[in-house]
């Protein structure tokens, strides 16, 4: 009876083992509500200042700094305004104002166009800084919730007066109702982010591959927290702001969170995944707690962003400039061919940008990433005979803050100077002049007048050269139920399979300790064959008791 | 001497040995598993099947090694060459010759040395070095800072795998010496009964019979 009662305690040990990991919950997130219209203590409708018909833009902003006499100043030293952002850790002079990309490639020399996006009005000439006069700041862009209010494409951040033109979302324009945009006034939602931010490099979704416009009304396997079946949160849900200038920099990232959600109260400086979800998000089961493990090497991007893309709206993953400039019978072509998801048929060919690629459902790029960016810009000499990395970033698993990040990587080929080894400032934009390469196709004007926007020194020769260009992922967090698997990357050839410094169990089937091993078991294996062979051929029944 | 059927497995001992089974095909199973050998079944799974195996396998083993100690059945396992090579012998040449196995069971000195020492290495190398690996391995997040810890994981990982390969090997050899006799099912039945034919002396039999007569047949 002893002997039972000693085996019973020790099942129930044992017992108890198994289920600790059941017995604990998820720690949920911590959520900030979601700020909607009709919280606020002003009803801006009700202002007689705002009641007026407006006839310019400014003219809305000065009657709205009549009360919130700060926030030009705010906004001026917003990155939003300044396009200008000094790198805290390299030192490099960044921002729209300054960096050559893979895209369009540079502002400087194409003004009223690129600027068509900016948070201000009539910024034409980068060579100054953005206008300075307290009514040049765009209140409306961000603000508007009347939903009618919009940006001329070649405006310098006007909005549209009349039906000339298209809009930044490349709508056809129409004149704007300034008077109800200025009574709609409230914080800003998606549809007003979304219209400079998913139409980026010049169509929806060109360039980010996680912004589009699928974000304006996402099912739940878009985006758990943009869903309306989800959390329905707004951009500033997580970008957080303080005095107009906001959580969340593509040129200085918090590739990780250590502090987590931090002291009570919302952190005003963060736009990470952790500030709300901590650094153990996982539950307190065995597989929770194995998955919390991983989060001082992986972003959580990584397993909750399987791929980027989603939602029926493609992204450009190959741009090749090169080819750019063929024309019929001295016409330019316009060739479409790849429909997306949602049916829209988007350009494959365009004798004013040249060959793309699209992509959607896409895997991503993998890397070690320490949230700093750096730029090949133009005064730096470049490699042509290797792929030229036009933003490149550093990382490893022994600097303690760097985690693998999955990245959007744009494959080009991009003009640069064949001389002197930069890469190029261009002016593709300028319907009126001679020079610009989208009016005359003459990439040798476009390029020396470009340069010349740049005040860069130019030798007259240009070549094209391949180039990468990097995406950190960080928006479409899918449910869930759909974040990757342990066998998408534990298994040969995984999706980490280029990844340096660290071990991953599953990913060397057959590798040195494996290979030791089998050769062990087979041995074994052929001894006792050996053995057992012997036995039957001497056929003799051996008495063993 | 005089043999007798005699209880030489206890019940703990007999739920040792088959919990212990269970558990190391369990192990193995989860094990080749996570180092990528085979894909039937998902990785989590057998992660999850191997931690949970893994611990309760310890805990069944901190209940075996106490109950060695109290009961003296350790003393089952302390090396001897008296007869090791007599055994050694056998099993490389005389078997083929229809001998007769040339060790015989005692009361307390139920394994033959051959055998006695094989588990004793089991215990004091592969089981030790197994248990030490693997928990070093599952408590990485523990020790991470340390410099070079991910090529120190690899090495760790890759001693866990090749002892867990010893292991295997050693398991293929124990159940095909099982076949080594009459029969397999005679072979295994001590283990699920408890009782063997045992060489008794004239006091362990007078004491048996006079104490523990349930231990007779």
């Amino acid at each position: 009876m002893q002997k039972r009662t000693r085996t019973r305690l020790g099942l129930a040990i044992v017992a108890m083992l198994f289920a600790t990991g059941t017995a604990l919950a998820e720690t949920p997130a911590r959520t900030t509500e979601t700020r909607t219209p009709g919280t606020s203590t002003a009803d801006h409708s009700q202002f007689e200042i705002l009641q007026q018909d407006f006839k310019t833009g400014p003219e809305v902003t000065a009657a709205c700094l009549s009360c919130h006499t700060e926030a030009d100043d705010q906004v001026r030293q917003s990155i939003h305004f300044t396009w200008e952002f000094e790198h805290p850790v390299t030192g490099q002079l960044l921002g729209k104002r300054h960096v050559i990309n893979a895209f369009c490639g540079n502002v400087v020399g194409n003004e009223p166009r690129c600027t068509s996006c900016h948070a201000g009005y009539g910024w034409t000439d980068m060579h100054q800084p953005p206008p300075q006069q307290s009514a040049a700041v765009d209140c409306l862009i961000c603000h508007d919730r009347s939903g009618g209010y919009t940006k001329l494409s070649t405006g310098a951040g006007h909005p549209p007066m009349s039906t000339k033109g298209e809009t930044i979302t490349g709508a056809p324009a129409k004149p704007v109702d300034l008077r109800s945009a200025a009574l709609s006034v409230g914080l800003p939602g998606r549809e007003n982010c979304g219209q400079c931010h998913f139409y980026g490099g010049g169509g929806d979704n060109v360039k980010h591959g996680d912004l589009s416009s699928a974000l304006f009304d996402p099912p739940l396997s878009v985006d758990v927290h943009m869903s309306p079946d989800g959390q329905d949160f707004a951009c500033s849900t997580c970008h957080v702001s303080e005095a107009h200038q906001w959580a969340g920099s593509r040129y200085a990232m918090h590739a990780s969170d250590p502090e987590g959600t931090g002291l009570p109260g919302p952190r005003r400086a963060v736009a990470t995944c952790q500030s709300c979800h901590d650094n153990a998000p996982h539950p307190m089961t065995l597989t929770g707690i194995k998955l919390n493990d991983h989060t001082d090497t992986v972003a959580c991007q990584t397993c909750h962003i399987p791929e980027f893309a989603r939602g029926g709206v493609a992204t450009k993953m190959k741009w090749d400039w090169s080819t750019a400039g063929r024309l019929e019978n001295g016409k330019p072509l316009s060739i479409g061919g790849y429909i997306q998801g949602d049916g829209e048929d988007r350009h494959t060919y365009l004798s004013t940008k040249g060959d793309f690629e699209w992509g959607e459902n896409v895997v991503p790029y993998y890397a070690w990433f320490d949230g700093q960016m750096e730029y090949t810009t133009g005064d730096q000499t470049i490699d042509p005979t290797r792929v030229v990395e036009v933003n490149h970033f550093g990382g490893g698993p022994e600097d303690g803050q760097s985690r693998i990040w999955p990245f959007k990587r744009l494959i080009g080929r991009q003009a640069y100077d064949s001389v002197n080894d930069h890469l190029i400032y261009s002016q593709v934009w300028g319907p009126t002049t001679d020079t610009a390469f989208w009016t005359n196709f003459d990439w040798g004007k476009a390029i020396a007048a470009g340069m010349k926007a740049a005040g860069m020194p130019y030798s007259g020769q240009y070549g094209f050269v391949d180039t990468h260009f990097y995406w950190p992922i960080t928006h479409m967090v899918a449910p869930a139920t759909d974040a990757l698997k342990c066998e998408d990357c534990h298994v040969e050839n995984g999706r980490l399979g280029d990844i340096a410094g660290i071990y991953m169990p599953g990913t060397r089937p057959l590798g040195l300790a494996n290979v030791l091993g089998l050769l062990i078991l087979a041995a074994s294996v052929a001894g006792v064959a050996l053995h057992m062979g012997i036995r039957l051929l001497s056929r003799k029944v051996p008495h063993h008791d | 001497m005089t043999e007798r059927v005699v209880r030489i497995f206890s019940r703990f001992e007999r739920f040792w040995h088959w919990a212990q089974m269970v558990l190391i095909f369990a192990l193995m199973l989860s094990g080749f598993r996570v180092s990528g050998l085979h894909d039937g079944l998902d990785f989590e799974t057998a992660v999850t099947l191997h931690m949970v195996s893994a611990l309760a396998l310890i805990v069944l083993w901190a209940f075996s090694i106490f109950w060695h100690m109290t009961t003296g059945t350790w003393r089952h396992y302390i090396p001897t060459s008296k007869g090791l090579i007599a055994v050694a012998r056998f099993y490389m040449w005389g078997i083929f010759k229809g001998e007769r196995h040339p060790y015989r069971k005692a009361f307390w000195r139920k394994h033959n040395p051959l055998q006695a020492l094989t588990y004793l290495m089991l215990k004091v190398l592969l089981f030790p070095a197994i248990w030490v690996t693997g928990l070093l391995y599952l408590g990485y997040s523990l020790w991470e800072d340390l410099p070079n810890s991910a090529d120190l994981l690899w090495a760790i990982a890759g001693v866990h795998v090749i002892v867990a390969f010893m292991i295997a090997a050693f398991v293929i050899a124990h159940v095909y010496l099982l076949t080594v006799g009459p029969s397999f099912s005679e072979h295994v039945a001590p283990m699920i009964t408890g009782f063997d034919k045992i060489d008794l002396t004239p006091e362990e039999e007078a004491y048996l019979e006079a104490d523990e007569p349930d231990s007779l047949k």
